[in-house]
């Protein structure tokens, strides 16, 4: 043992290294892994949750979410809103870490870049419900059309396409946070590259950043509300995508906070972690192929399916992890209605499996269709272990209760795509998750219009219902229609519901009020603190 | 000599050149569009990328356009990372990829070397049976698996001393690179052993080897002299082609230990069909490869005379 001793001592001495502690409470700084390099932290192009993670730490826009999860003045003190107009209030105190003010005009300039089709933001449509954004990221009017205006340096005036009830949401979203024009322009193509070449508005400032390798964060001095603000640093020492070595750095105290999978869930309960759930906020399903010639535009093969799905089992025997809900609706449970939950006005019908009928179904499927048996049905899914084992579920499934023939067509991620948008599949494995906090982010998915509506389902019912929706800001009328939509995505079978996506993670126990949120920034540390 | 080196170094370059336009080749074949994301875009939106990456040209023009900027240099920007350029990324990545490689080859070449020394003097007897056989298990278990022993293995030391003796990933000091080095030399370890055993044991029965013992000489003189440098050849031959392989990245070892190098990247960008990031990096390790080769080319001359005289 001595000999043991003396060799550590040698090795501490020679690496320098000093005891690992994941949070320190007199420096109140705590340190993460990430799951990945943030590949885009301009915020007017960004998409991806690691960048937005980051973003949102770091930027502030006109509104944020405090800590209970509400919406709360950010840049902007105050505002009004009405039916097509919003005013905002600059507070004075609001600077860039440069200690330059924010001003009116970095919204504008933000906001016009982001909709410019050169730019080639794939979150422009965030910012449709803004007068002519849409014409202008077509390409038929100019940026300076677009209905936003800085009265004075303190002073915003939006103008709106139509009435849009959630927009006051939007404004906390990445793609609206400010930029400043001249700073962009002193470094142009590579804004935002490293941590230099950004300006920052938010609770946190980058301070050191090592591609791949580091990424630190710091209390920004020059934030107008930093007396709130507790934690010092988050400094994410690591970045890497392998979950077991995430595991392996929060068992060494080397990070205070990490997400689990199938995989290392076992592992974290043996270690006697407290596991916690987390629904995410995305709903995974089966999406059809409705262009013409596809034997999936029948409607009763797509109920024979519905009727054979089991989700509870699904969940319980496939999925395995704590967290994760059974599919009923398009419309997750954590979407808001008028005064509770969406899903508590207006339940879902329960997909109570019923082989009796799923069989009649299939039967009646045949029949239309003039066929002695289905032809084998493409699934196709991501290459990834869990889609590949859904994959596998669902072929079983269907060919034991209903001898339907399944080919799994697995496909890497830019594959899959490019298959998806050119329609050559007949069932796709999906999942949707939102990006605003508005029943709308999932509402509008299968409209006839909407780009990711992959399967290209046309109703006019179901356009009809988005657009009553969309242009009216009260929410009981655009609830209904939202309710007489998750009607239609049953009884039409548009898509066979699978799950709500939860997640399990740990996290150190000295650390209180960090905010998980299905929207933006998450986990969110800013409110973060750490008890000695 | 020097005729010799200008003649590897030409029909070097012609070999980069081939490999430059296999992969770009290769890459615009497999299936999938590039700037499509999770998201669908508008056809507005994927025109303007497109004219940005040059990808609404016809593929000729293409490659003509890419081939010269490649000869100025120039690999374009990423992708995926859409402010980076691709050559900020080899700068960045590839001496963290090529410190831990040199790392990881000094062990596989000395522990090779020694190994198969040993296994040759004890030939079919236990130190033998017992390096063969961690031989054969080095060669046959991939990587990450071993990348996920020996991590597992700090965990586990690190938890009975009760701190931190080694760190678990990571990157930024010389402790940092200890056991992913390691863990990425294990399998040019276990093949240089090999290697240098069968090299060892054929000299054994040369005539060289038989004259010196005719001649008197000391057995440690007739081992270090004659046997170890005559067998080391067929080593040094091999050694070139795997320091380029080991130290433009594992990309298993980089994920597992945290290591921000050039291997991630190479991988990652075929999943991402990143065009300019997989011309670069693949260019660039068939560039470093076909360098080595040439070197070993010319240290060989160095340690036999022979070939020089051919």
């Amino acid at each position: 043992m001595n000999f043991f001793k003396s060799l550590a001592i040698a090795l501490l001495l020679f690496s320098g290294a000093i005891e690992a502690q994941s949070v320190d409470a007199t420096r109140q700084v705590v340190k993460i892994a990430l799951a990945q390099e943030p590949p885009q932290l301009n915020s007017m192009k960004a998409t991806d949750q690691v960048s937005i993670f980051v973003l949102g730490h770091v930027m502030e826009g006109l509104t944020r979410y405090d800590r209970r999860g509400n919406l709360a003045p950010g840049v902007a003190e105050r505002w009004t809103l009405s039916s097509t107009a919003a005013k905002f209030w600059l507070r004075k105190d609001a600077k860039w870490s440069n200690g330059d003010p924010v001003t009116a005009h970095d919204f504008v300039f933000s906001w016009r870049n982001a909709v410019d089709p050169k730019t080639a933001s794939e979150y422009a449509f965030i910012l449709y419900p803004v007068k002519n954004a849409e014409a202008i990221n077509q390409g038929n009017l100019p940026v300076t059309d677009l209905g936003i205006r800085a009265v004075d340096d303190h002073t915003l005036e939006v103008t709106l396409e139509r009435p849009t009830g959630y927009f006051m949401k939007l404004t906390a979203f990445v793609t609206t946070f400010p930029v400043q024009e001249r700073f962009y322009r002193s470094v142009e193509a590579s804004y935002a590259a490293d941590a230099g070449q950004m300006l920052y508005n938010g609770p946190f400032k980058i301070t050191d950043w090592v591609h791949s390798a580091s990424l630190k964060m710091q209390k920004n001095q020059t934030y107008w509300n930093r007396q709130t603000i507790q934690l010092n640093g988050i400094d994410a020492d690591y970045i890497t995508a392998d979950t077991r070595a995430r595991l392996n750095l929060f068992i060494d105290d080397e990070i205070a906070y990490t997400q689990l999978d199938g995989e290392t869930y076992k592992d974290a309960l043996k270690n006697q972690f407290r596991i916690r759930p987390f629904a995410t906020g995305s709903v995974y399903f089966l999406e059809y192929n409705y262009r013409p010639g596809r034997i999936t535009g029948n409607l009763k093969l797509r109920q024979a399916i519905q009727a054979a799905f089991d989700p509870d089992e699904f969940v319980n025997k496939v999925l395995q992890t704590p967290g994760n809900l059974p599919g009923a609706s398009l419309f997750p449970s954590w979407i808001k209605g008028v005064s509770k939950t969406f899903r508590e006005e207006f339940p879902a019908k329960v997909l109570r499996p019923d082989l009796e009928r799923a069989k009649r179904l299939l039967a009646e499927a045949k029949a239309e269709l003039g066929v002695e048996q289905i032809p084998p049905l493409v699934l196709l899914v991501s290459d990834s272990p869990t889609a590949t084992k859904q994959a596998e579920y669902t072929q079983g499934m269907l060919k034991t209760k209903l001898n339907l023939d399944i080919k799994i067509d697995v496909q890497t991620f830019k594959q899959r795509l490019a298959k998806m948008t050119e329609g050559d599949f007949d069932i796709v494995g999906a999942g949707w998750g939102p990006d605003f906090d508005d029943i709308m982010t999932f509402g509008d998915l299968f409209a006839s219009w909407n780009l990711n509506n992959r399967g290209r389902y046309n109703n006019p019912e179901y356009d009809r219902l988005v657009r009553v929706a969309m242009n009216s800001s009260d929410p009981a009328t655009r609830m209904e229609a939202m309710a007489g939509i998750q009607t239609l995505v049953h009884d039409d079978a548009i898509i066979l519901p699978m799950y709500e996506q939860g997640v399990i993670y740990i996290q150190h126990p000295k650390i209180k009020g960090l905010r998980r949120t299905v929207i933006g920034s998450d986990p969110d540390f800013t409110h973060a603190r750490i008890v000695p | 000599m020097l005729r010799y080196t200008l003649g590897r170094l030409l029909s070097g370059i012609i070999t980069v050149w081939f490999i430059a336009t296999a992969t770009f080749l290769a890459m615009h074949a497999v299936p999938g569009d590039p700037l499509m994301n999770e998201k669908a875009t508008t056809a507005e939106i994927r025109e303007n990328l497109a004219r940005k990456y040059g990808l609404d040209r016809p593929l000729a023009e293409q490659y003509v356009i890419y081939l010269s900027n490649m000869i100025q240099g120039d690999f374009g920007i990423s992708f995926t990372q859409q402010n980076r350029r691709v050559n900020d990324i080899i700068k960045d990545h590839f001496p963290v990829s090529a410190a831990l490689g040199i790392l990881a080859i000094t062990f596989a070449a000395l522990g090779g070397i020694l190994w198969g020394a040993i296994t040759a003097l004890y030939r079919n007897q236990l130190p033998d049976i017992i390096i063969m056989f961690l031989v054969i298990l080095g060669i046959s278990v991939p990587s990450f698996v071993f990348a996920a022993l020996g991590q597992l293995l700090l965990v586990n030391l690190n938890q009975w001393f009760g701190t931190s003796i080694l760190p678990v990933a990571g990157w930024g000091t010389f402790s940092h690179m200890l056991m992913p080095s390691l863990v990425l030399g294990l399998g040019t370890m276990a093949l240089l052993t090999r290697l240098m055993r069968s090299s060892m044991l054929e000299v054994v029965n040369e005539d060289f080897i038989k004259t010196a013992k005719a001649k008197g000489l000391s057995p440690q003189r007739i081992f270090f002299k004659h046997q170890l440098r005559n067998a080391i050849l067929p080593v040094v031959t091999v050694l070139g082609p795997q320091i380029a392989a080991i130290t433009t990245g594992g990309f298993v070892v980089e994920l597992v230990f945290a290591i921000p190098g050039l291997g991630r990247y190479f991988v990652q960008a075929v999943q991402q069909l990143d065009y300019t990031v997989i011309m670069g990096t693949t260019v660039f390790y068939g560039a470093f490869l076909v360098l080595m080769v040439i070197l070993v080319d010319i240290i060989y001359g160095f340690i036999d005379p022979r070939v020089r005289l051919k």
